[in-house]
């Protein structure tokens, strides 16, 4: 088919910057064809929570006029973006999906929010989340879950679902979201599209609503890694506002994309590819390891017994950190404030109580009931020492291999509804994705294929700051794989769209 | 179950969160199960085994003790839901003299 008018934001972003070069379409163009996308679609998929479209008319306008004065533009100019609703935008509606910060107006934009603009990324609107980023599925959200657009019966992963359906639905080109313990892998997995969780520290966490400040990462989704690593390349390195951010970090992820993996030594993580996951689940992640031999990788198994604990120790830390983290919505400087209080204490608990999901309580629960007195040592202490031997046992891991492998998620996309009263199901969802967190690795979720018409990815993973190598072998497997990639092409309830079109 | 009613009562005393009656009884039991599974980690040995707070470790991180931008007052009680005199505005906290 044709990309043209309303099909723009089908494209990736480096087959849209080839068309405004060449004149072919405008900021404009593309960023109308999105806006329409999100008009046609997301009555269904409710990927938004905010739609930004007069703001994103205007900033297109500006890219198109800047191109036409022959003005430098960004590596992103006019190409539509859709961000996650818990990176702050001054003056912009910003909730984290929950009621507590329903009606907040931050009066400034996080860091990542300002690169993005100075890329000349246009920011389409808001995306959904589960309610401050805690959750598996975007179920959480305080407004309503997003739908999988391969299909709206089936949830679309999460946190960072919006981003992923708004990127796989064409609502957008490019998206942002962030993974505390695979909330961008995970939903990348279930949506069909590329997911990157970068090194902790690579990109700022300023303006970031904090979940788990020590495992929360803000990352690029996309329809192809190429996009991914030009999207990483604009919002990663240093900044001054934040302390975690690491100083003279390689932000170049782009220019050997296409230098192949031949010798590459790649470990496949016995305990993220188990024997025991569903076959038809196995099959294609087996054959996509299968690729990589064949593009020159060494390919071999290995065994890292500690991240069996991994998902225990990591529901322990995140939730110590959120319980702490969260203390600071209490009615008094942002947000909900419940009516007629009795004192101040009654003020908090009830605002706490109307403003707050169960999920959200439930974590806030957990963490400060491990970080009480009789139980720290036990329990958020051991979890903090388990952590030390995961890392340590990727380090080891990292002597013998370039990478390591394994599937993303153990199932594809799952009813709504069908874990959301069993947490702890839910949270076995992240269990292939959680250690990277707690180590502060990279990864990413690629593409494999399709089980019964719905998306799988399979997982990358890299030592810290080893992007640039992950995300070759991530190209180099794409490639060969050579799936279809554009959202009208492959999403069925997107069909009935193209043939509506003149 | 590994934690009682009154824990979650407690526990929910120090989060400032006022529960309902139902909320208790179902947090017992979801949060029962959930620690449940947690306390897998005390059956890996750590002795000796430092704890990791961090990915990546960083000690004092320093900047230049210069003045930069910064909100006014105006911009920081912007989002507040009550401001008097421009304050935060909260109920009561200390009593009237006896």
């Amino acid at each position: 088919m044709t990309a043209t008018g309303p099909f723009l934001s089908d494209l990736t972003a480096h087959e849209l910057a080839e068309r405004f070069a060449s004149g072919d379409a405008t900021a404009v163009a593309a960023t109308e064809a999105a806006l329409a996308r999100i008009q046609a679609t997301d009555e269904v998929l409710h990927a938004f929570l905010t739609v930004m479209g007069e703001q994103a008319l205007d900033q297109a306008r500006a890219v198109d006029g800047a191109r036409s004065r022959g003005e430098r533009l960004g590596p992103l100019a006019g190409v539509p973006l859709a961000l996650k609703d818990v990176l702050v935008t001054k003056g912009v509606r910003t909730t984290a999906g929950s009621r507590i910060l329903d009606d907040f107006h931050p009066p400034y934009d996080a860091t990542v929010v300002q690169r993005l603009r100075d890329a000349g990324a246009i920011v389409v609107g808001k995306t959904n989340l589960d309610e401050f980023a805690m959750g598996s599925s975007t179920e959480n959200s305080g407004f309503g879950p997003t739908r999988n657009p391969w299909d709206p019966s089936r949830v679309p992963g999460g946190s960072s679902g919006g981003s992923a359906t708004a990127v796989a639905s064409g609502q957008a080109v490019l998206g942002i979201g962030t993974d505390t313990g695979g909330s961008i892998r995970q939903p990348a997995s279930l949506c069909g599209v590329v997911g990157v969780k970068p090194t902790y520290g690579l990109v700022s966490r300023y303006g970031l609503i904090a979940f788990a400040s020590s495992l929360d990462q803000v990352g690029p989704f996309a329809r192809d890694v190429r996009d991914a690593a030009t999207l990483l390349e604009a919002i990663a390195g240093h900044d001054p506002l934040d302390s975690t951010s690491i100083e003279d970090a390689p932000t170049d992820f782009t220019s050997t994309l296409e230098h192949g993996i031949d010798g590459l030594r790649i470990g496949v993580v016995k305990e993220l590819l188990p024997d025991t996951l569903a076959p038809a689940i196995l099959a294609p992640l087996r054959a996509a390891i299968d690729r990589l031999e064949r593009l020159g990788a060494r390919i071999e198994e290995c065994s890292l017994p500690s991240f069996e604990y991994a998902l225990s120790a990591y529901y322990l830390i995140a939730p110590a950190e959120c319980s702490s983290n969260l203390a600071r919505y209490d009615g008094v400087r942002w947000g909900l404030r419940a009516k007629d209080p009795t004192d101040v204490v009654d003020m908090m608990q009830r605002t706490r109580q109307a403003g707050f999901g169960p999920e959200v309580k439930r974590r806030i629960m957990l963490g400060a009931y491990a970080l009480s007195a009789g139980y720290y040592d036990a329990y958020y202490g051991q979890a903090q020492r388990v952590r030390t031997l995961v890392a340590r046992e990727l380090d080891a891991a990292y002597e013998r291999f370039d990478l390591l492998v394994g599937a993303t998620s153990p199932g594809t996309a799952f009813p709504i509804g069908e874990l959301v009263d069993d947490p702890l199901q839910m949270y076995l969802s992240d269990v292939f994705t959680i250690p990277v967190n707690l180590a502060g690795n990279a990864a990413v979720s690629v593409p494999a294929g399709l089980v019964d018409g719905l998306p799988v990815g399979l997982q990358l993973v890299a030592p810290v700051l080893g992007e640039a190598l992950m995300l070759r072998a991530a190209h180099a497997l794409e490639q060969d794989l050579d799936l279809p990639k554009r959202p009208t092409d492959v999403i069925p309830m997107l069909r009935d769209l193209q043939e509506a079109q003149p | 179950m590994p934690i009682s009613r009154a824990d979650v009562q407690h526990v929910a005393r120090l989060a400032r969160l006022a529960l309902s009656d139902d909320e208790l009884d179902r947090f017992q039991r979801q949060l029962s199960n959930i620690l449940e599974e947690a306390d897998k980690v005390k059956r890996l040995p750590t002795e000796g085994v430092p704890p990791m707070s961090h990915a990546v470790p960083r000690v004092n991180v320093w900047r230049d003790d210069t003045v930069g931008p910064c909100f006014t007052q105006e911009e920081a009680l912007s989002t507040a839901p009550a401001v008097e005199q421009g304050r935060f505005m909260v109920p009561r906290i200390i009593e009237d003299e006896p």
